[in-house]
């Protein structure tokens, strides 16, 4: 599952670490003495209700947003004692699959992945080119998509086009914001079984948002339920919907909640 | 191959032996993304030596790290299939099979298009496409024009279905609200036409004319036209990106599909009040600008204030005031209606409502300077 990597010298299972976490904006707070972990290698998802503050902690731990209070961790080192310069070698190692894409509009799709590339790794044009359309493949987009502009792509080849972007640079961690939101079924499940193809291929660890109960039960190892501005548990997926509270009963046990589990462990139900 | 041996402890290498007999293609060190450009080198100069790699086999023992950079370069210079076909024998580290193959899977399928070319003809190409672009526009505005006056005609009988409320907030934005900056703005051109006049018309000793050369050009031409450029950049920028954030949102379809009409509940509403609020934006840019020249005049030329307002309603005739007056509602619907039709062409993104907000701005002040060039020369040909 993992990739052996004598380069990277952290053995840490831990790859991300959250410790105490406060988020705040004005009044309102969103997160409060929040903890959690992640481990190499794993698939970690993110549940919780609308408002419970699951994107702000995402933007919280690669760095977007810097909490009032608390430690975050990346690969043992602490993100906000960082110099910019080991910042900038950190973000190196962490790719991002925001929301909506987050194409840069003016770039095709090519030029896009090849950014990261050019900027960062230094590669000359043709290089990265090359490099980029190898992404693009491994997306999973037909090679044709990589001259198009991120408008003339539909929902599902933008969300594969920001991830052949997210991967460009061979990140440690890839980090996913509703990554099936807006994509049909047959779409959600191509890209679920991508992930799961991609993070074995290229030992990813996967720290994923989601509100899609089908990609909790195909892909997920890991489960961190928000609730009450804090990580209510964080364990695998039986675990989770074993445990006593409301807002998991409902969520894990509700009718969508069963026809999910159903669909993924047919022996359970 | 010793000398890039040397090159670097940690670079990646690949390496011809010979074992009992048996050519063996050895890896070793870091094919990575940090050293992906002294590895292409060093590929391409492998692949040019060509021939005895063709039926080696593989040794991955001392590779010491591989990522998606550096399984594409293996994949080249071995050959996608016959890595594949390799794989399944090679002794590999654990996570290193799964990375190979799946590299080999998204290479083994038709590369890229080339990208597009530029050419020469594309200048031609991009002219001809604007100009079509330009017809296609007019076309649409003499379209939305009409279906204004056919909502305007529709519901002026009905008084029941005036929105009045929405049309007095936008006359309080766009008239009222534009009071300040378009008295101050007149206020000072006017003042400093009466400058120049004052220059000029010294060494003629004829610079009672400056009063003339204030009204005559204020009244005619500068009151409203200045009023009109001042409102097209501030409102009609607004009503475009008032009526594209609502495009964006999918109202104006929700408008449609209620079984609304939003040429009536949008459009109507802000036509009617630009016409209402110009001519009176008109009428204090007027005023004001030639209080511009009255205090030039009064504070350079010694022409007291009474004097000039007196040669104003001796000398000038209603005729120019009610010229330029008359203009001004034309501007307005002119305005208010390529504001609003950049509003409607706005098509989904953010992006598209900044692109046709400052269009809506370029196009009606275009629109404007060429309406009042067109009436100023009519104007002279008539002997107005």
């Amino acid at each position: 599952m993992k990739r052996v990597n004598t380069a990277r010298s952290d053995v840490d299972a831990n790859v991300i670490e959250a410790r105490g976490i406060r988020n705040q904006f004005g009044a309102q707070v969103v997160h409060e003495g929040l903890d959690m972990t992640v481990r190499r290698g794993e698939v970690l998802a993110v549940v919780g209700g609308s408002g419970t503050g699951k994107s702000v902690l995402l933007r919280t731990i690669i760095g977007l947003n810097r909490p009032a209070a608390g430690t975050v961790r990346l690969f043992g080192q602490d993100l906000h004692a960082l110099l910019v310069g080991e910042r900038v070698a950190l973000a190196r190692r962490i790719g991002v699959l925001f929301q909506q894409g987050a194409l840069f509009s003016s770039l095709t799709v090519a030029e896009n992945v090849a950014l990261p590339l050019i900027e960062h790794a230094r590669l000359p044009q043709a290089e990265a080119a090359r490099l980029a359309a190898l992404k693009i493949a491994l997306a999973g987009l037909p090679p044709e998509a990589a001259n198009k502009l991120p408008a003339e792509l539909s929902g599902g080849m933008v969300k594969r086009a920001a991830l052949a972007r997210a991967l460009a640079l061979d990140p440690d961690i890839l980090f996913l914001d509703e990554p099936t939101a807006g994509l049909d079924p047959i779409g959600a499940a191509a890209f679920d079984r991508l992930i799961l193809t991609l993070r074995d291929a290229l030992g990813l660890t996967v720290f994923l948002v989601t509100h899609d109960l089908d990609t909790l039960y195909t892909i997920a190892d890991r489960i961190a339920v928000l609730a009450n501005k804090r990580v209510l548990v964080n364990d695998t997926l039986a675990a989770v919907a074993a445990t006593d509270d409301v807002w998991i009963r409902e969520y894990f046990h509700g009718p969508r909640g069963r026809a999910a589990m159903a669909a993924a462990h047919p022996r359970v139900s | 191959m010793p000398a890039a041996m040397n090159a670097s402890a940690t670079i990646g290498n690949a390496e011809l032996r010979r074992v009992e007999g048996m050519p063996w293609l050895c890896l070793s060190g870091q094919w990575t993304l940090a050293h992906y450009h002294g590895l292409a080198a060093r590929v391409a100069g492998l692949r040019a030596r060509g021939g005895d790699m063709a039926d080696a086999r593989l040794d991955f023992s001392a590779l010491a790290a591989l990522d998606t950079a550096g399984a594409e370069l293996l994949c080249e210079l071995i050959g996608v299939e016959r890595l594949k076909s390799q794989l399944a024998e090679a002794r590999l580290a654990p996570g290193q099979r799964e990375l190979l193959e799946a590299v080999a899977a998204a290479l083994t399928g038709p590369g890229a298009p080339p990208p597009k070319r530029y050419r020469f003809g594309d200048v031609l190409v991009h002219i001809g496409k604007a100009v079509v672009a330009f017809r296609d526009h007019a076309v649409a505005l003499l379209g939305f024009v009409g279906l204004i006056l056919e909502g305007l005609a529709r519901t002026i009988w009905r008084p029941r279905r005036w929105r009045v409320t929405a049309t007095v907030a936008n006359l309080e934005y766009a008239g009222f609200d534009a009071v300040p900056i378009v008295a101050l703005l007149t206020f000072l051109v006017g003042a400093v036409v009466a400058f120049l006049g004052a220059t000029v018309l010294a060494d003629f000793g004829a610079t009672i004319y400056t009063v003339s050369l204030v009204s005559y050009s204020f009244l005619r031409e500068f009151g409203v036209l200045l009023a009109a450029i001042l409102v097209a950049g501030r409102t009609a920028s607004a009503f475009a990106a008032q009526i594209g954030s609502m495009r964006v949102n999918e109202e104006v379809d929700a408008i449609r599909v209620l079984g609304l009409n939003p040429v009536e509940l949008l459009v109507l509403p802000r036509v009617l009040a630009m016409m209402l609020a110009l001519p009176i934006l008109a009428f204090i840019a007027m005023a004001s600008g030639i209080a511009g020249g009255i205090v030039v005049c009064a504070l350079k030329l010694d022409i007291p204030p009474g004097m000039f307002l007196s040669v104003l309603a001796n000398e000038i005739g209603p005729r120019h005031f009610l010229i330029g007056l008359g203009k001004a509602p034309v501007f307005a619907f002119l305005i208010a209606a390529i504001g609003c039709l950049e509003g409607f062409r706005v098509s989904g993104s953010a992006q598209s409502v900044g692109e046709h907000t400052t269009s809506a701005v370029v196009q009606s002040i275009f629109t404007v300077i060429v309406v009042d060039a067109i009436a100023a020369l009519f104007c002279m040909e008539m002997g107005w």
